[in-house]
Parts: C-alpha cells; structure tokens; sequence
C-alpha cells in the first residue's frame, strides 16, 4: 500500500509541470501590448514601462519561465496590481466558498444519482427504470447556469423562498450560509446527478448478472441485503471513477454558478480579473483550481485501491 | 495457363464477396440505428435545429439586433413569441439566429476536435517515442477542470467567436486524443495488422485503410458528445463575457442579458436556455443511440 501511494504521488509530477507551465504560457497569449491594455488610455509611456518591469514582460521568456518557477516553489503566485495584494492570499480567501459549494453539489449529487441507479438498476426495464434514466439524461442535458437562473426566478423571485444571490459567513449565521447555498448547490448538482445515476445503473445490471450474487439470493439473503451488501460494494469502482471525473465539472461549474448567485468564490475573482485584465489572478486562480482537483484525482486512485486490492497490488 | 486463369477468377470473387460483406455491414448497421428510438428522437431534434439556423432569416420575424423602443421588455404576445428585451430586441429572432451561432461553434470544434485528436492519438500510439510525451501533456491539459482552461484561454485571447472556437478545441481534444489512442492500440495489435505489414504495405495505408477506418466508431461517439459539451460551453463563454461579443446574437449572451432583468422579465433568459437543453438533450440521445449500436457490449447492458 505504502508503495502504491508513493507511485501514486509521484506520477503527479508530470502532470503539475503541465499545469504550471500552460498557467505560465497563458499570459504569452494575450495578443498585443498587455501594459497598454493595463495601463489605460491616458498612461504615459513611462507608466508602460513600469508596467512592463513589474510583469516582467521586459526580459526574454525563458527568463520569465525560470522566475515563474522559482517564485512557484517559494508558494508565491505572483502580484495583483490592480488588487494591491499578493494573488495566493487573494484566491486562497475566496477558496473555501468555491469548495463548499463543490462539495455539497458532490454530495447532492452522489446521494441521489447512487440511489436513482439502485433503483433503475433493481427495477430494470420496468417504467421506473425508464423514468430515472429519462431524468438523468434531461438532467445532464440543461446548461446548469441557466437552471440557476430559472430557479431563482421562480423560488428567489417569485415564491420568495430564497435569497435570489449573495451570502452569508457559516460562523456568522449558519441558518443564512444554508439558504444562500441551497439553491447554488442544488443547482451545480443536477447535472452531475444524471452522470452518476447512469453510471451507478450500468455497473449495478453488471454485477447483479454475478453467479455470487444469485447464491446470495438462493441462499435466501434478502433482496436489499444482496443489493447493498454484495453488489453495490463491487459496483463502487466505476462509480468512484465517475465521482473523480464530476468534481473537476463541479469545480469549474462552481466558477460559472458563483456567478448567477452572486457568491465570492474563486470563480467570480476570475470573472472580475477577466474583466480588469488582471492577468496574474487569473493564473493564480486557475493554478490554484487545477491543484486541488489534482489532489481529488489521487484522493480517488487511493480510494480505488480501498476498494478493489487488485490495483493497489498491481496486478 | 487454364490454371492462372482460374486463380484470377477466384480471386475476382472473392473481391466481390468481400464488397459484397461489407455492404451488408454497412445497411445492418444504418437498419439498427434507424431502429433505435433514442437516436431516431435526437437525430431529429438534430434536424430541426439544422433547418431552423439554416432559414433563421426566413424565419426570424424581426433581425435579431432589430432595437424597438416602443416595445421594450415586452412578455410573450402574439407578435414577440418570447418577448422582448431591455432595447426591445425580439427574443424569438435572436433565439433563431442564436441557433446559428451554437450551431457553428459547435461544429467547428467536432471537425477541428477530431482532427487534432486523431492526429495525436495516431502519433501517441503508433510512434513509441512520442507516447509518454503527448500523453502526458494531455493528462496535463486534462487536469485543468472543466471547461475553465477554456475560459482562461478566451480571456487571454480576446473575446471572439474563432477565439472562443480555439479554447474549445484546446480544452476537448485531449481527452478525444486519449479515446483515439485506446482504440488505436487496439486495432494495432490485431492479426490483420500484422499481415499487412508482411505484404510490405506501407505506413499511410496501414494507418488510413487499416488502422484508422477500424478504430473510427468511438471516435464518433465521442464526437457527438463533444458537439453537445461544446454547445454548453459556448453559453457559458457568453454567459461570462469571453465568447463572441454583443450584440451577437449567441444564446449564451441572451442569457448573460436576461441575467440583469430576472425581476421583471423572466423570458429573456429562460427561452434561449430552454433552446439550449433541447439541442444538448438531442445531441446526447443520438451519442447514446450511436454508443448503442455500435459497442455490443454496453447493447447487451441494455438502453443507456
């Protein structure tokens, strides 16, 4: 085991040097001259050039990339100008509201989607059967940030039943944190829900064919029983790797919901620094993002070691 | 002589009966996908998303940046199907000529997507030396959720609809690539490979003929889906302000619109969204309905 996690973290080497240098090279894309765009119409060519030593955008790229890296290893993600503050303390203030809302999507998400596939699963071909995965496949088909805004219209707007934006601090007011997110969360939810329900379906009708789940059942276990116990325990592996695959949809669904609802996440610093062109938070943002979804990949090939030994011994 | 004569007719009828075997292939599978419900359901969705962005300006009863002053936010009539909004611009027109907009970002992304990506599945698996490198860029690529590399790169090239085409590429090949490279590397070890290479058949036809035309179908597969994801994400470029620029008329910037006036007109946004999901839900029953027909294996787990 202790092997098969240090392989495992390894190999996410590669991959962070991927990241980090695309994050890097994004800046190389912007076309045109970046200190005019920032400096404004009225800055005078002196501001352009302070501009341009403070970017860097003076000296070579190679140049670049090597102080780029450097400050990386030293947890520096460079300096906002427009914010006056330092970008790793700017998206990691704004992190925690980002990963709540991803994180109880995930569990909305997986909660029901699981369920919907038992049972599609266990009443195969019958119009329940039908029905769920009719749902899921409309679910995953609706732009979530429009269903966002269709449901505040109608439970924000015109029921009046929740904010219709903004948020409260859970320390500050727990029962407000929870109405500000309910909505967002439900939302960034329903299009995974199909994803997983369909998933949880197809790997469900693959165990249940088992001969060792007809013994079970021969053998007189309970229906329910067979389902959780023996089943759903060796249907887990692909519905974990569909879990792996929706927490990086959730991430950067949350950017897009924190929008529509108005919450201070990570996504709408990036949709702001779009906005002013502040270069350096939308790296960092997007570095920042991309690390932690990373970090959900490993979290999730340990989990299929836990779940199935024949991949943590590596056979 | 009378002996060379003979070869040459077996070998002619055995051409034939070859052509012959792959045509009835090739209806067998055209019959079970015209059976197949779900995809016959998408494939026309499809259709008549195709026919209303094709005649969007015979259709479109006003010109989707047509400003009306004297029917500004307008619901729902007889004459403004969906309403109007905040310059009294027609909803209905910019849905229709929006059509246009998804349509075309969408399927540029499936051919530019599927270019790349066989391209770079093709080199990963075929080339031995270029497999860890193009391979782990992608799984880099990959790690960046979502479709946020896409919005970061639209943001750093400017807010345009080839921009906007060029970040969808960047963010859906990837992932096309690795399907391209699995499939490849199967057909790669097949016996009839092999045997092409003896008979001294050359790289290009191995990988065209050969290699290629087998490994095709979950290619188009995923092609589907990635025309549907595109579709979404097009919106969602809009919706955030680096796609194509208003007044475009793009579903995802009515939507963007709509997103100021959902106290007091809720029709700007809900229709274009709504037109969104049927496309995507159209899209997603034909990639089903194509998965179906075309991998016994998930036919045999039955539906979806």
């Amino acid at each position: 085991m202790t092997r098969f996690l240090i392989g495992r973290l390894l190999s996410a080497i590669p991959t962070l040097f991927v990241v980090t240098l695309a994050t890097f090279l994004i800046l190389w894309l912007v076309p045109g001259d970046i200190s005019a765009e920032i400096g404004g119409i009225d800055a005078t060519p002196e501001d352009l050039a302070a501009i341009r030593e403070r970017l860097g955008l003076d000296r070579p790229l190679y140049e670049r990339a090597l102080l780029w890296y450097g400050n990386l290893l030293q947890g520096d993600l460079g300096h906002s100008y427009l914010l006056n503050r330092s970008v790793a303390d700017a998206v990691l203030e704004r992190l925690p509201v980002t990963l709540s809302l991803a994180g109880l999507a995930l569990v909305i998400a997986t909660a029901i989607g699981v369920l919907l596939g038992i049972l599609a699963a266990v009443r195969h071909n019958t119009w329940l059967d039908q029905g769920a995965m009719v749902a899921a496949l409309i679910g995953l088909s609706i732009p979530d940030f429009w269903f966002g805004i269709v449901l505040i219209i109608l439970f924000g707007v015109q029921l009046g039943w929740f904010p219709t934006g903004g948020f409260v601090p859970i320390n500050e007011d727990p029962l407000g944190w929870a109405r500000c997110m309910a909505l967002p969360a439900f939302t960034l939810a329903i299009t995974q829900m199909g994803v997983i329900a369909r998933m949880t379906r197809s790997s469900m009708l693959d165990v249940i064919k088992q001969d060792y789940v007809r013994t079970a059942r021969a053998k007189g276990m309970r229906r329910r029983t067979v389902m959780f116990r023996h089943a759903l325990g060796n249907a887990m592996v692909p519905i974990v790797t569909v879990v792996g695959v929706i927490t990086g949809v959730l991430l950067s669904g949350a950017v897009v919901i924190e929008m529509v609802f108005s919450l201070p996440g990570v996504g709408r610093l990036i949709v702001g620094a779009i906005q002013r062109r502040d270069y350096p938070i939308i790296q960092g943002g997007l570095l920042v993002t991309a690390c932690v979804f990373v970090f959900v990949n490993i979290v999730v090939d340990i989990l299929y070691g836990v779940f199935d030994p024949r991949v943590r011994d590596g056979r | 002589m009378a002996a060379n004569d003979a070869a040459a007719e077996t070998d002619l009828s055995l051409g034939a009966e070859i052509a012959r075997a792959r045509r009835r292939r090739r209806t067998d599978f055209l019959r079970r996908l015209a059976a197949h419900r779900s995809f016959l359901i998408g494939a026309v969705i499809l259709a008549l998303f195709v026919l209303v962005a094709a005649f969007a300006p015979l259709l479109a009863p006003y010109g989707p940046t047509e400003i009306n002053y004297r029917a500004i936010l307008s619901p729902p009539t007889a004459t403004n199907w969906f309403g109007t909004d905040g310059y009294g611009r027609d909803i209905a027109s910019r849905v229709i000529w929006g059509t246009r907009v998804s349509l075309r970002i969408g399927l540029v992304v499936v051919v530019t997507t599927g270019i790349l990506g066989t391209i770079l599945g093709t080199a990963a698996s075929y080339v031995d030396w270029l497999d860890g490198l193009i391979m782990r860029t992608l799984d880099g690529l990959m790690a960046f959720p979502g479709v946020l590399l896409a919005i970061a790169l639209a943001a750093a090239l400017g807010p345009s609809e080839i921009n906007a085409i060029i970040a969808l590429t960047v963010t859906f090949t990837p992932r096309t690539a690795r399907i391209v490279r699995a499939s490849v590397l199967v057909v790669q070890g097949m016996q009839y490979i092999e045997a092409a290479h003896a008979v001294g058949a050359g790289h290009a036809r191995i990988i065209f003929r050969y290699i290629l035309a087998n490994a095709l179908s979950p290619l188009i597969v995923q092609l589907t889906f990635v025309f549907a994801v595109s579709i979404i994400a097009e919106a969602i470029l809009s919706f955030l302000g680096v796609g194509p620029p208003p007044p475009a008329p793009s579903l995802g910037n009515i939507i963007a619109d709509g997103r100021s006036y959902i106290q007091e007109a809720w029709w700007i946004a809900v229709f274009p969204g709504l037109v969104i999901a049927i496309a995507v839900l159209g899209l997603n029953l034909m990639g089903d309905g194509l998965r179906d027909v075309i991998d016994p294996r998930q036919r045999a787990v039955g539906g979806h």
